[in-house]
């Protein structure tokens, strides 16, 4: 195809494109204009209803509470299939571990080939210092998502996050202490069945798959909203363990070798 | 719309062109971070805290780290390829 043919037809495409966009852009309701009526019910309606005070999270793990289950299982399915992608290879093979007291080895520059990575002081200081604050934040998030903004998915991933700070500072990848596959694994499998068998709970009390059967509680406490909370923690495991395994199984790619004929 | 919401909406939209005009891999992975962190913080100034907490952890940490995590496999294996 010539230049000319192309750029012809990209100009067709274009004016096209323009035309739809703007005959789109003009019949957008006006800024901050909304008509949703389910959502405007539900913000008066769930407070009284679920005394939980946020009403996001309500939504999220009781009024679509069938939603976010098929959600995190598309979670559990995508870091699966990541794991068996990534798995060693025929061709591949580990390279030795970084040795135990490499991080606080002032001289550990001198004996390693010019290209191995080495991890410099300062990050190392400022990432030990920030691992446990950042604990505490994911912990605090995903056990109080019925009271404030957050929830299992957000402090899940604020835990994964505090684990990737620990591949960050620690300076020692690959060593057995802190490889966190095999718990990250656990974590996983237990939020997700978890989840289905507090939906069975609605079962075993005589209602619906998934209906709210532990008791309500007073809004604003830590132990309120029923089921709400209990499904946001089980989601924080799974999300925290499913992050965990794909940045694992991530950085060990990173130590696998491979031949490469 | 506030004051507010329309700077964090220029501030995405410069964010968003800054990722597409670096060109080295490994510095579009730390520009990108700093797109996440500006997502975040327009999701905010719209009132959707909830998803921008997500978005700062998602978009600031966890996207970073798989992309220069695959660069580092990258490299390795075309220094591997190298040296044979």
């Amino acid at each position: 195809m010539s230049r000319r043919t192309r750029l012809s037809l990209f100009g067709v495409a274009a004016v096209l494109l323009a035309a739809v966009l703007a005959d789109g852009l003009g019949g957008l309701p006006a800024f901050g204009g909304y008509h949703g009526i389910y959502g405007i019910l539900l913000s008066h309606v769930t407070v009284a209803q679920r005394r939980a005070t946020d009403v996001i999270t309500a939504i999220t793990f009781d009024y679509r509470g069938l939603d976010t289950m098929g959600e995190e299982f598309i979670l559990f399915a995508a870091s699966l299939g990541l794991v068996v992608l990534l798995r060693e290879q025929r061709d591949e093979r580990r390279q030795p571990d970084d040795s135990p007291d490499q991080a606080d080895d002032p001289d550990r520059y001198a004996g390693l080939p010019p290209h191995r990575p080495h991890t410099s002081p300062a990050l190392i200081a400022v990432g030990r210092w920030l691992i446990g604050p950042v604990l505490v934040l994911g912990i605090y998030i995903a056990t109080h998502g019925q009271l404030t903004p957050g929830g299992g998915f957000q402090g899940g991933v604020v835990l994964a996050g505090a684990v990737i700070l620990v591949f960050v500072a620690g300076g020692r990848l690959a060593t057995a202490p802190i490889r966190p596959t095999g718990a990250a694994e656990v974590l996983e499998a237990a939020g997700a069945g978890g989840y289905v068998a507090l939906g069975f709970g609605g079962l075993i009390a005589g209602a619906r798959f998934l209906t709210n059967f532990l008791p309500l509680g007073t809004k604003g406490s830590l132990l309120s909203s029923g089921t709400i909370a209990s499904l946001s923690v089980v989601v924080g495991l799974e999300v925290a363990g499913a992050i965990t395994l794909i940045v694992s199984e991530f950085v060990d790619q990173r130590l696998l070798t491979g031949r490469h004929q | 719309m506030t004051f507010l919401q329309a700077i964090a909406l220029l501030a995405v939209a410069a964010g968003g062109t800054a990722v597409v005009a670096t060109r080295d891999p490994l510095r579009q992975v730390i520009v990108t971070g700093f797109f996440g962190l500006l997502l975040g913080i327009l999701f905010f100034v719209f009132q959707a805290p909830d998803v921008a907490l997500s978005q700062i952890v998602v978009g600031g940490v966890a996207l970073p780290v798989m992309v220069l995590l695959t660069l580092a496999k990258l490299r390795e294996r075309a220094r591997s390829r190298a040296d044979e």
